[in-house]
């Protein structure tokens, strides 16, 4: 019975927080729009009944979704962009991870601490300080202009490169943390083992090293993947006219054209292209547990 | 027909296949090694054997070329290996941890050597193969590592080490992990399997019993330096030091003087009130000088009546009686206070047993049966 209650807690917790906003959402977005509080169509009345409740919903904003080419594109978009940013966290966080479980062990603390110290500080301050070193008039274009690499400020703010820039540092930690959780487990003995039957270092960290530390690089990337896919902050503020991502569609949707059924379609459809991952990703974690056993 | 004596380290025209010369190897202020000269002859089966921190394992890691001698060169094969990386080396190494790749099955962990020398296929096929045959691991080829027992790993790091065909096999502690049964097994197999190939085998362990069974030469290590090198048998008849006759085996050790009365012959003062020890020594002491006896204790007799005609004899009560199935070790007590060990077969049923607690017995050994050691 105590057992019972122990696991029910959480599922009530789920079905009340994410379950039933998300019936809400769906029913939203086979809704109609209407000029009105709440401003969609039909609204549940107790004198109609469920019956005609029903009979009034449709799929047509789904419809909507495929035939205005905004939306794929901007699926598309927000796709590639978190492909790319994701490559581009494991590029940066793969060495730090290494060089973390490499350091010497009084050290592995601290250096773990100053991966998550950003983590103090707001996401949205860390993004807007961002915009202050980005800028034509910030530090990075003022200290490249002082060392005379360059005669002419960069553009770098607006632009897809600062979304990249931004996305690889606010994820980076995701990255990071479950690389480094598998290298530190690596046996340095596996190392010198493969050096003893004839690797070069090189060879040794291909065949040995990558391929340990697999299941936390497939960890790593699918925590930066989900999340960035739906990525509203960073692109908004960094990004410009043309960075085109789903989470921006979504908001705009919502708050400018006041459209909750379109937008809720949106995220429906959102919702239902991150399950692809998220069910990998689980995957994953289990061939891991097994890997363990 | 006698075979052929292996004994290449009598042999003045023999070249060692290894040579520490002058090695010394510092860690910061801590000196592992200290100025160590020692030569390994090829198809040799040689033990290093000491407690933890004596510096074999530093040896051994030095031969593999994880570290580089601070002082001193290491020959293989007359090459000096400081240049030359742990990749290039024709040595392999058998990690105490086995260090198997987890990711690889038994199959590619064999050939994991033999892939990195780009080896015609067919012939990585024929060699794995052969391995698997000679450790009797043909039927576990496609399992992983994690799905098989800790003597089978013990058996697959072997064949790993051995597939290379390696001019030099360093094992480090390779069977630790085993029980005890299982091990004694394991150590015929290794000379089996020393023999079969041919290669030079050098083994760290602390365990004696294992350094004896295995090895040709024992080389007993202490605070960096080789305290003695010789056969198993040597090592344990006549050891050079207090120090090697207390690490190999049980040893009853007889401080004293000695007085020399003939031909190696001397007699040693021990004790105040007891009659003098007859003891034959071919190292030369002496008159005066201070000795130290070292008798095992299974060439100590126990007798209930005084014998007649021995070279020594003493009268004692019994302390302790440690009870090892096979044999058992009597604690007796002389008057001074001195415990000497003895130990017999146990010949007769338990019930039977000639001695018990607080029995007076005489305990008596030969001249010849001890060493004399001055140090």
């Amino acid at each position: 019975m105590r057992r019972f209650a122990l696991i029910a807690a959480p599922y009530l917790w789920l079905l009340a927080l994410f379950l039933v906003p998300f019936a809400i959402v769906l029913k939203i977005s086979l809704s109609d729009y209407a000029i009105s509080i709440p401003p969609y169509t039909p609204q549940f009345d107790w004198a109609t009944g469920i019956g005609a409740f029903l009979e009034k919903l449709d799929f047509e904003n789904f419809i909507w979704l495929t035939e205005d080419d905004l939306y794929w594109k901007a699926y598309l978009s927000s796709l590639k962009i978190a492909l790319i940013s994701t490559f581009m966290t494991l590029l940066v966080g793969y060495p730090m991870a290494y060089a973390m479980a490499r350091a010497p062990a009084e050290w592995r603390a601290t250096l773990m601490m100053l991966v998550i110290l950003p983590f103090w500080t707001s996401f949205l301050i860390r993004v807007y300080a961002w915009m202050g070193i980005l800028s034509n008039e910030g530090f990075l274009n003022q200290f490249l202009l002082w060392t005379g690499m360059i005669s002419e400020p960069l553009t770098i703010l607006n632009t897809n490169t600062a979304v990249y820039i931004g996305i690889v540092y606010t994820y980076l930690p995701f990255m990071i943390l479950p690389i480094y959780a598998a290298l530190e487990r690596l046996d340095d003995s596996l190392i010198e083992a493969a050096e003893d039957l004839g690797c070069s270092r090189l060879t040794a960290f291909w065949l040995i090293t990558i391929p340990l530390s697999k299941t936390g690089i497939i960890a790593g990337c699918f925590l930066v993947f989900i999340p960035v896919i739906g990525e509203f902050v960073i692109p908004s503020l960094l990004g410009g006219s043309d960075t085109l991502m789903i989470g921006k569609v979504l908001w705009e949707e919502f708050f400018s054209n006041r459209d909750w059924p379109v937008a809720s379609a949106v995220a429906v459809v959102l919702l239902l292209l991150l399950i692809i991952p998220i069910v990998l990703f689980q995957r994953n974690q289990q061939k891991q547990e097994e890997a363990d056993t | 027909m006698t075979s052929p004596v292996f004994e290449p380290w009598n042999d003045p025209e023999a070249k060692p296949l290894i040579e520490f010369q002058n090695v010394t190897k510092r860690f910061g202020s801590f000196t592992a090694i200290d100025d160590l000269t020692i030569g390994i002859y090829e198809k040799e089966f040689f033990a290093l054997l000491g407690p933890s921190g004596c510096g074999k394992t530093t040896l051994m890691r030095m031969l593999a070329g994880f570290e580089t001698p601070t002082e001193g060169a290491i020959f293989l094969a007359g090459q000096d290996m400081a240049p030359v990386p742990p990749n290039k080396r024709a040595t392999n190494m058998m990690f105490q941890s086995y260090a198997l790749f987890p990711h690889l099955s038994i199959w590619d962990n064999i050939a994991f050597g033999l892939k990195r020398e780009s080896m015609p296929k067919p012939d990585i096929e024929a060699r794995v193969d052969e391995m698997l045959r000679l450790t009797r691991m043909e039927k576990f080829a496609r399992r992983k590592p994690h799905q098989i027992s800790g003597g089978q790993r013990q058996r697959v790091a072997l064949a790993r080490s051995l597939a290379k065909h390696p001019k030099l096999l360093l094992l480090d502690e390779p069977l630790g992990a085993l029980d005890k049964k299982l091990r004694q097994d394991t150590q015929f197999e290794l000379m089996d399997i020393q023999e079969k190939t041919g290669t030079t085998f050098v083994i760290v362990t602390h365990d004696q019993e294992e350094a004896m069974t295995v090895a040709s030469r024992v080389a007993v290590m202490d605070n960096g330096k080789i305290i003695q090198v010789s056969t198993p048998d040597r090592i344990y008849e006549n050891p050079n030091s207090v120090y090697v006759a207390d690490f190999i085996g049980e040893v009853n050790i007889i401080d004293g003087t000695v007085t020399p009365n003939g031909p190696d012959s001397y007699s040693v003062a021990w004790k105040d009130g007891q009659p003098p020890l007859n003891v034959i020594s071919p190292t030369a002491f002496s008159d005066g000088q201070s000795c130290h006896l070292a008798i095992r204790p299974e060439k100590v007799t126990i007798n209930a009546e005084k014998p007649a005609d021995v070279d020594n004899v003493v009268q004692g009560k019994i302390l302790d009686i440690a009870y090892l199935g096979n044999i058992s070790t009597y604690h007796v007590e002389l008057p001074s206070g001195v415990v000497i060990k003895a130990q017999s077969a146990n010949t007769r049923r338990i019930s039977r047993r000639a001695f018990t607690w607080e029995d007076t017995v005489w305990l008596s050994w030969t001249a010849t049966a001890g060493v004399l050691l001055a140090n």
